[in-house]
């Protein structure tokens, strides 16, 4: 089941760099929630928080609350472990295992959660996972080469179909296109919209037209000044966030009349 | 336009950098050359004064036990040696090649960074040791040691014959063995740990993402990532232990005899036979011992080929299943 994700007074720290300051917003279950802002203004941060990725970067630490269906993710009983289990991460640049062929690829996660598969099994999840992220035709003679056989645009649906193979309740995507083509970008996008139907996703974007196409809600964040943590700026549904916001700032960073 | 002008500014300067090539291609040319010549020279000399050793020997020189290269009917062989070697240097690869991943695993993927920089540092020290020091080590502190050890092994292990222990102080192949792996550890350990270093931070994290723990993390991407580093580091200390001289020098009481079992003293290995003989021997002596040591030259040759097969099998596979 999709999950809501309530963020209270948030804040991320790297050693004593402040990154972002005091966050509170939510994100609905099974919708797309975009995060928009100038670089630097820790989008990526916010997001690696939501799965407790941040703190594996020496230095990190967050302050603050981040609910997933009212259930702390950073209490003290929490195993981060568990954390990341549920909520699933597609990075900036395709990652996947060089060491694995494809189909060892998609079924890494499955392996890690200590449950045995028969084959057949094993067999029918890769396959639907890899019909799930639009890649299943392209790669279905060739399941036991390397995944880093791959093109790029191919690779990232590869490492989709790895975060959804261990059915998250919620998926996090950081930039999933900027190193892909148009047409590798229109497949992930019409996969997203697929997608929602069962995850809550929430994607980092410097793509406005993507954005735009793609989610449900849009938060837009922005650097005060230079050297200060990023803050939220504003959060709402994307048409309003593009048609009329509240902000005047969010208003000069999509229309590009940005300092 | 301007970018190709910036890039070469002006022709003389271009001339001069041309005969700064020069130059340099001769120079590296010509120790090139010098260097094959003298591998070369080295090559023919050892092979002259083998051959002339292998012509005088009466026994067969792989299978004889016994090494006598004076008098009238010389009579050496290097079965014994090929044992010693073999069996002394497996066994250190099999005590320091774990512990070497543990420590290297240790070091970059468990240990806070304030606890790994000084232990690093400290491996690296290891290495520096003089191999005399280490010998001294082993004679003076390890020996008596481990006699109680192997008591202990007897004791458990004996009915196996090859770890029965018979109660001399225990200068034996399996003390060598035991005295090379700690020599070899630092190598081992410190090739490793730069090839789990390299591991891609980006691989790393999909792993973590995918809800894995520390140890599946290494699994899944540090040790397939450095399974031909964790070869070569291999290969890099069974070179040394093979070649080692004054340390087993030091610690064996060498015999021509190879003992059913690994703990008792005698034996003798290629380095530390050539390092006992060598002074006293005459002409002949020193021919044969040249002999052995050709023997152990093609040992090592072999061992490197072997090595960079395996790698460059892994490599071909390197993308492939784990
Ligand atoms: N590993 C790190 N160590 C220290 N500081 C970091 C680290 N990663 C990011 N930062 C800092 O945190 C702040 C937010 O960075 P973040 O990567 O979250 O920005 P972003 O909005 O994702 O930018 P971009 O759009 O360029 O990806 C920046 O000031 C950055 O310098
Ligand atoms: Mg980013």
């Amino acid at each position: 089941m999709a999950k809501r994700i309530d963020v209270h007074g948030l804040t991320a720290y790297y050693g004593a760099h402040k990154a972002i300051e005091d966050i509170t917003m939510h994100v609905e279950p099974t919708s797309v929630t975009a995060f928009i802002g100038p670089s630097g203004c820790g989008k990526s941060t916010l997001l690696r928080t939501l799965n407790r990725m941040h703190e594996v970067t020496p230095g990190g630490r967050v302050e603050g609350k981040v609910l997933l269906d009212n259930e702390d993710l950073y209490g003290p009983e929490v195993d981060p472990v568990a954390v990341r289990r549920t909520v699933g991460m597609v990075f900036q640049r395709p990652n996947p295992f060089p060491t694995m062929s494809i189909y060892d690829n998609v079924a890494a996660g499955l392996r890690l959660n200590g449950i045995r598969y028969r084959k057949s099994e094993l067999d029918d999840i890769v396959e639907r996972n890899l019909r799930g992220a639009n890649l299943w035709h392209e790669v279905k003679d060739r399941l036991n080469r390397p995944g880093s056989g791959l093109s790029g645009g191919q690779q990232q649906r590869l490492c989709i179909a790895r975060a959804i193979a261990v059915e998250p309740e919620v998926l996090l995507m950081d930039e999933p296109c900027s190193a892909l083509d148009p047409i590798s970008t229109l497949a992930i996008e019409d996969l997203i919209d697929k997608l929602k139907t069962r995850y809550t996703i929430v994607i980092v974007t410097h793509n406005m037209q993507q954005a735009a196409r793609v989610s449900d809600r849009t938060a837009f964040f922005n650097l005060p000044a230079v050297g200060r943590p990023g803050r939220l700026i504003e959060v709402d549904a994307t048409e309003k966030i593009f048609s009329n916001p509240s902000v005047p700032d969010t208003e000069d960073y999509i229309s590009g009349r940005f300092g | 336009m301007n970018a190709t002008t910036q890039r070469h500014p002006g022709g003389a300067s271009r001339r001069a950098a041309r005969l700064g090539d020069r130059i340099f291609a001769g120079l590296a040319k010509g120790s090139g050359i010098t260097l094959l010549l003298t591998m070369a020279a080295v090559a023919v000399f050892l092979t002259v004064r083998a051959t002339l050793a292998l012509r005088e020997d009466e026994g067969n020189f792989l299978t004889t036990f016994e090494w006598r290269t004076g008098g009238e009917d010389p009579e050496f062989g290097i079965a014994v040696l090929l044992f010693g070697t073999a069996a002394s240097s497996l066994i250190a690869m099999l005590l320091a090649v774990p512990v070497a991943v543990g420590i290297a695993l240790f070091l970059t993927h468990y240990a806070p960074r304030r606890l790994a920089a000084p232990i690093a540092w400290l491996v690296d020290l290891l290495a520096a040791v003089p191999s005399i020091v280490y010998g001294l080590w082993g004679a003076l502190y390890l020996v008596p040691r481990l006699t109680g050890c192997y008591e202990w092994l007897d004791g458990a292990f004996g009915w196996t014959g090859v770890l029965s222990y018979a109660g001399a102080p225990a200068r034996s192949l399996m003390t060598v063995g035991i005295l090379l792996a700690v020599m070899i550890l630092p190598i081992v350990t410190s090739v490793t740990r730069e090839v789990f270093r390299q591991t891609p931070r980006a691989t790393q994290e999909a792993a973590l993402a995918l809800g894995a723990t520390r140890w599946e993390v290494v699994r899944m991407t540090v040790l397939p990532f450095g399974r031909s580093g964790i070869v070569s580091a291999s290969m890099l200390g069974l070179g040394r232990a093979l070649g080692e001289t004054m340390a087993v020098a030091t610690v064996l009481s060498p015999s021509f005899l190879i003992h059913a079992s690994l703990l008792d003293s005698g034996g003798g290995t290629f380095a530390q036979n050539i390092a006992s003989q060598f002074k006293e021997a005459d002409t002949a002596g020193r021919d044969a011992l040249i002999a052995s040591g050709l023997v152990l030259f093609l040992l090592t040759l072999l061992v490197n080929g072997a090595a960079r097969l395996i790698i460059a099998r892994r490599r071909e596979y390197a993308g492939a299943a784990l």
